[in-house]
């Protein structure tokens, strides 16, 4: 049988949507096992499952190693992977935000320094109201960027506003709001259509539950 | 295996019968030169796939480019005539940064352009050899069809503003019913238009659906003439072909049917195409156009079958062979159709169906 793969973000977020899968009937207990395996499958339903890197989950499936994958929107509006989104599953929510020291105040005349993961998120924005920016591309701990003064601001995914908080930073702008998303190869959509439609039918039930 | 099959990978075969299947629908060849004037692709470069582009600087002090694209230089070398149709393929490599790729490459590219005054058979004729250039590639193949005109006019009709036309039209080509949602109640639509626009889009459909959906909206004519070309090739390809509004193009210069092939085992579309009148007219030209490309590149993964061994046969001898007994083994595991390499060794991690080995014989 030719075997759906499906690529799952590790983590909290990647358990919760293989709770979804489970309870839409793809199912493969091998999964919750503790162990080291990173690719678990039920033969009998044809369905692979394999953790990945939540921003590389987009990658494995428009390149086709995976058919369908749950990717959070925030990866999809960076890297505009060419596939198919298929649901918005209403899980994993938070928010891509500006965030600034509380004493921040724009200077207009000079380009706005901006440290972010989310360099074409950051640029899309800024383009859309005019302002000049700055990129400085960070890889993590964003929050430090603008304490250090190496930016003026920051865009990052904001869940609770705790770590900002803690760091004296606060949201100023909200960019877009951000939930995990089923995606899909489009060349996988034609020649597997009919589990990926029952998946898609499974998980959408719980959805409006 | 033949000759064809040793000699040539999956993506060189495919180009010669692409071009021996085009000849015989009255296509003939054109070539062109490696190198264009860049302000062609300056003018156009939202009809290209990518926007880097190599340039030089010729003798006579021109900015000259390396071909990123075949179908601009056929429609500027072209001459404008809505009498009569002019027919042509191509076979060329092309230089452009693939996305997600950090360097250029050189691509692989066949397809066709069929330019003049293109009336239904045309357009049937084009779609007709998609479908065969997609079977020369795989049996396993399905060709999608869409309409921009039908695309276009329920969009309009959604009277969205400019940002949210373009964000509607991203979530069609993601199939996104929940961003088409979303885009519609932020801009207050009707949801009944909203609801016509995502049955469109969300699956497959057959003329019969389409038709039912569209009956009651502008796009009803659209709808009538797509379904008759539609079901002229069905009845040869069947469920090969279908109507799938999610395939788009840029409406710059698409303005009427475009299609996307895909063939089991490669991840992405291996054909791609439409109707492109609006290009000609950006271009000053007055006639119709549709064409295809096939990315030869992306059908380098059906290679692998081929590749499973470096060899079907490793002959095996030592300096106490006569060099008459080795030539006569090779020759006749050659002439028997399969591949043969000799030597002093078997190199490490080379894989062969079989091996001769003539020390042992010999003893």
């Amino acid at each position: 049988m030719d075997m759906l793969n499906v690529a799952l973000p590790k983590g909290r977020l990647g358990e919760k949507v293989y709770d979804m899968f489970e309870k839409a009937g793809f199912e493969c207990p091998s999964i919750k096992e503790e162990n080291r395996k990173l690719t678990f499958e039920n033969a009998e339903l044809g369905i692979r499952y394999f953790w990945v890197k939540p921003s590389d989950v987009a990658i494995y499936v428009e390149r086709g190693a995976a058919d369908i994958g749950v990717a959070g929107k925030d990866i999809l509006l960076e890297y505009k992977p060419d596939v198919y989104e298929l649901l918005d599953l209403d899980i994993g929510k938070c928010r891509v935000a500006v965030a600034a020291p509380a004493d921040f105040r724009d200077v207009p005349g000079r380009a706005l320094k901006v440290a972010t993961k989310f360099a074409n998120i950051a640029k899309a924005h800024y383009d859309s109201i005019g302002r000049e920016i700055d990129i400085i591309h960070l890889n993590g701990s964003i929050e430090l960027a603008p304490i250090l003064k190496l930016s003026d601001v920051i865009v990052d995914i904001v869940e609770t506003g705790r770590t900002l908080k803690e760091n004296n930073l606060e949201v100023i702008e909200d960019i877009v709001p951000i939930s995990a998303r089923l995606i899909a190869n489009k060349a996988s959509s034609k020649f597997k259509g009919e589990i990926i439609g029952k998946i898609s039918r499974g998980l959408a039930s719980q959805i409006s539950l | 295996m033949n000759f064809m099959e040793t000699v040539l990978n999956k993506s060189e075969r495919t180009a010669y019968e692409l071009g021996a299947l085009y000849e015989r629908y009255g296509y003939s060849q054109y070539k062109m030169s490696k190198f264009e004037e860049y302000d062609l692709y300056v003018r156009n470069k939202s009809f290209l796939v990518s926007d880097h582009i190599i340039t030089f600087t010729d003798t006579d002090g021109k900015l000259m480019a390396l071909k990123p694209d075949v179908t601009l230089s056929i429609v500027k070398n072209s001459k404008d005539s809505t009498d009569g149709v002019r027919k042509v393929y191509y076979n060329e490599n092309v230089y452009r940064v693939p996305k997600g790729a950090l360097s250029f490459k050189e691509i692989m590219q066949s397809g066709l352009e069929c330019i003049g005054d293109i009336d239904d058979y045309c357009v049937s004729e084009v779609l007709t050899l998609a479908a065969k250039s997609l079977e020369k590639i795989s049996h396993d193949f399905v060709l999608d069809v869409s309409d921009m005109s039908i695309i276009s006019g329920i969009v309009d009709s959604l009277s969205l503003s400019r940002k949210g036309r373009e964000d509607v039209l991203v979530c069609i080509g993601e199939k996104n019913l929940h961003g088409i949602d979303a885009v519609c109640r932020a801009e207050g639509v009707d949801g009944a238009r909203a609801q016509t626009l995502k049955e469109l889009v969300s699956s497959e459909l057959d003329c019969e659906k389409m038709l039912s959906i569209l009956k009651d909206t502008e796009c009803a004519d659209e709808a009538r003439a797509l379904a008759s070309i539609i079901e002229v090739l069905a009845s040869e390809l069947g469920a090969r072909i279908r109507i799938d509004f999610s395939v788009i193009a840029d409406m710059r210069y698409y303005n009427g049917i475009v299609f996307k092939g895909f063939v089991r085992g490669v991840p992405t579309a291996v054909l791609s195409g439409g109707r492109y009148d609006s290009l000609m007219q950006k271009m000053g030209k007055g006639s119709g156009a549709i064409g295809f490309a096939v990315y030869l590149d992306a059908i380098a993964e059906l290679d692998e079958i081929y590749c499973e061994y470096d060899t079907d046969v490793f002959v095996l001898y030592d300096d106490n062979i006569d060099v008459r007994v080795i030539s006569k083994v090779v020759r006749e595991v050659a002439q028997s159709g399969e591949r043969a390499l000799a030597g002093k060794k078997v190199p490490e991690k080379l894989k062969y169906k079989s091996i001769v080995d003539l020390t042992k014989e010999e003893a």
